[in-house]
């Protein structure tokens, strides 16, 4: 998984209340074999004038001028200001994977859906809770300034706003250390890799017959 | 101190204790299928790691598979890449694979046991939530999810919270006719498909320790619809006998270690469970499901019940929904409901003893006229060779059933085989949503031998001829 550190990324606002993971990347995608390549599928049925298929190609279809991030001034954002009870739905992974392969890093609203808001940190993802006045003070500031970029310190915990304001936010210790280290679960695992080869060694003493391999 | 097998499996796993009922557990055995590894390869791949013990893991072709004509390969384009990015990614990381025309192919959940690469003892993962029926022997046997199937590739290992202890004692003699099927069924009609919530299930008792191994299989397996992650039966003579030989067992010397180190495996006499469960199983009528979740479920002599006589609302409703969607009228008698296709077969119902059940019953009789189609396909392509040994195969298909290849096939409608909207199926396999054989498709959950009864008279019977 790539660290986060710190970043310092163009803010696309989404504003709508309870976006949920079908509409983050709809159902007739999941039986794709990848966790990559969802990115141009990300809010589909939003994104563009048809309806898509698993295999098309994407830049071909004609796309909704009206939805914000097809917008000329939000291409490139990485930060996506959001409303209350983002990612609410299924528990598919591939709402984060989306996001993700989108070119998302950060997504700041004042509540999330549960199981989305773990899929997200597994995928890299930082999903930021910030009060709903917060919230409506960055979408206004957004509307109004062109190129508008928000700074997320990870180790600081704060988001400071191109006039220097600060907020801070929470966020799990486990999590941080993941995210500020680039590792996912996998990672944190391995890093107890001498542990696992202890055990290993034992468990073949004890119990060898556990260890005929397939050949 | 005293030990239920459960803490005794799960104890002799912990690598690591993460201090909040948390801990990282060692997994033995690793089961791989085409539906849920694809993307578990692909992050492996993207963060450029190895597989930590690439030979524990043994991967199978199976939800997607035809069932007849397979040497032409498989249609549908999207099931057909499926299946083929199983083949790349065995062969890239040389992990040993059963491919779709090998004869050992079959249902993940069948084929483990049957090879003898589920041993007693053993942490058993795979993705898909029917792990739960390598338990029968003596193993800790869980399913999961995309994401730690990677986790399980890359580190051997998964993070699990400790589940509390549930023992279903069952006692008494199932009468003829009578099977574990149908023990489990009525199980979950008793405490509900929440009941095993947060526990692993031990089931004990008389009756399940003079049942066959494929029964205590056929248990375990629905040990999930009962809520529990894992199911679970001690260590006996029948397990250690239906070890004995198979392929991946382990032999001579290191076998009889083996067995000794196995009759370990069962609950300390004293030790305590979180829940317990008694339950006489000699009054035990062969049961059929009515609707659309697994604790729906009644005796044959008994009748659809009444959406009025449910103790509150909330049940009521769901009753009403499940029977409108099964097409069933309120207090109309089981032996009165009338399948349109029979299916025997899945990874509850697909092994020999379940074949040599429903051929006992079918055997110089005709499918009746009522019924559209009758499936038989075999778990594995072991079970199917050792059922033609027997002339099984004919004897199915004297009597008007279809004889198929091995595969998950109409368990799940993921291949081509599936009910059509309001098609009614008695099904031997083990769930019963909406949805599940096909879209509109309406299942009745039964044993092999009620599955084949239903075939022969057009309508569920009463087996037991009493
Ligand atoms: S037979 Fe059915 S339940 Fe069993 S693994 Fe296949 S699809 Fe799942």
């Amino acid at each position: 998984m790539e660290p986060l550190v710190k970043i310092d990324g163009l803010v696309a606002p989404m504003d709508r209340a309870n976006v949920d993971t079908d509409a983050i990347i709809p159902k007739q995608y999941l039986k794709s074999i990848k966790k990559s390549g969802f990115g141009p599928t990300l809010f589909d049925e939003l994104r563009y004038l048809d309806s898509g298929e698993p295999g098309q190609d994407h830049s071909l279809r004609p796309l909704n001028p009206d939805f914000v991030l097809n917008l000329p001034r939000y291409q490139g954002a990485q930060v996506l200001l959001a409303r209350e009870n983002f990612g609410c739905g299924s528990s598919r992974e591939h709402a984060p994977w989306a996001l993700r392969d989108f070119g998302f890093r950060v997504i700041v609203a004042p509540s999330f859906a549960d199981i989305f808001y773990n899929n997200s940190l597994k995928n890299g993802l930082l999903p930021i809770v910030l009060d709903a006045d917060e919230v409506d003070r960055l979408f206004e500031e957004v509307a109004l300034t062109d190129g508008y970029r928000l700074t997320v310190d990870v180790a600081a915990q704060t988001i400071t706003t191109p006039l220097n304001q600060s907020f801070s936010f929470n966020l799990d210790v486990f999590r941080k250390h993941c995210l500020l280290n680039g590792l996912d679960e996998i990672g944190t695992t391995l890093e107890h890799a001498e542990e696992i080869k202890a055990y290993e060694k034992q468990r073949m003493q004890d119990a060898p017959w556990l260890f005929q391999d397939f050949n | 101190m005293s030990q239920t097998l459960y803490d005794k499996l799960w104890q002799s796993h912990v690598v690591r204790d993460e201090g909040d009922g948390t801990a990282l557990l060692y997994i033995d055995r690793h089961l791989v299928h085409e539906v849920t590894s694809p993307q578990a390869f692909e992050g492996l791949r993207e963060a450029n790691r190895p597989v930590w013990r690439i030979a524990t893991n043994l991967a199978v072709a199976d939800h997607n598979v035809p069932t007849t004509n397979r040497e032409n390969g498989i249609e549908d384009p999207i099931s057909r890449l499926q299946v083929e990015t199983l083949d790349a990614n065995c062969a890239q990381y040389g992990i040993t694979e059963f491919d779709m025309m090998d004869s050992r192919q079959g249902i993940v959940h069948v084929i483990g046991p049957e090879q003898g690469a589920t041993l007693p003892g053993m942490t058993v993962v795979c993705g898909d939530s029917h792990t739960s029926t390598h338990g029968a022997l003596a193993t800790l046997a869980f399913g999961i999810g995309t994401s730690e199937v990677e986790h399980v590739l890359a580190t051997q290992c998964v993070l699990q919270q400790k589940a509390k202890n549930m023992r279903i004692n069952v006692i008494g003699e199932l009468a003829a006719g009578v099977t574990g099927k149908d023990l489990v069924l009525a199980i979950i009609g008793n405490i509900g498909t929440a009941g095993g919530t947060g526990c692993a299930i031990e089931f004990s008792g008389s009756v399940v320790r003079t049942m066959s191994m494929e029964q205590r299989m056929s248990m375990c397996n629905m040990a999930i619809e009962a809520g529990a992650r894992s199911g679970m039966v001690g260590v006996d003579d029948i397990t250690i006998d239906y070890l004995k030989g198979r392929p991946y067992a382990p032999h001579g010397d290191l076998w009889d270690k083996a067995v000794e180190n196995w009759r370990n495996l069962v609950s300390d006499e004293d030790s305590i469970f979180d829940k317990e469960i008694e339950m006489d199983a000699s009054d035990l009528e062969p049961q059929v499901t009515w609707g659309t979740s697994p604790e729906m479920v009644c005796s044959i002599s008994g009748t659809v019940p009444d959406p009025k006589n449910a103790e509150d609302a909330v049940k009521s409703e769901a009753w009403q929904r499940a029977l409108d969607y099964m097409g069933l009228e309120a207090n109309m008698l089981i032996s009165d409901i009338r399948p349109d296709k029979v299916f025997i077969g899945s990874c509850t119902n697909s092994r020999i003893e379940d074949l040599r059940a429903a051929a006992a019953v079918v055997e110089g009789k005709q499918v009746a006229g009522s019924i559209s189609q009758a499936l038989v396909v075999p778990g594995s392509g072991l079970v199917m060779r050792q059922a033609e040994s027997e002339g099984l195969d004919k004897i199915f298909l004297d009597a008007g059933f279809e004889w198929r290849e091995p595969g998950c096939s109409m368990c799940l409608a993921m291949n081509a085989d599936r009910l059509e909207p309001g098609e009614r199926c008695a099904s031997t396999s083990n769930r019963n949503f909406e949805g599940r054989q096909g879209y509109g498709g309406r299942t009745h959950l039964v044993s092999p031998a009620m599955a084949a009864a239903a075939a022969i008279a057009g309508h569920f019977t009463d087996i037991c001829g009493s």
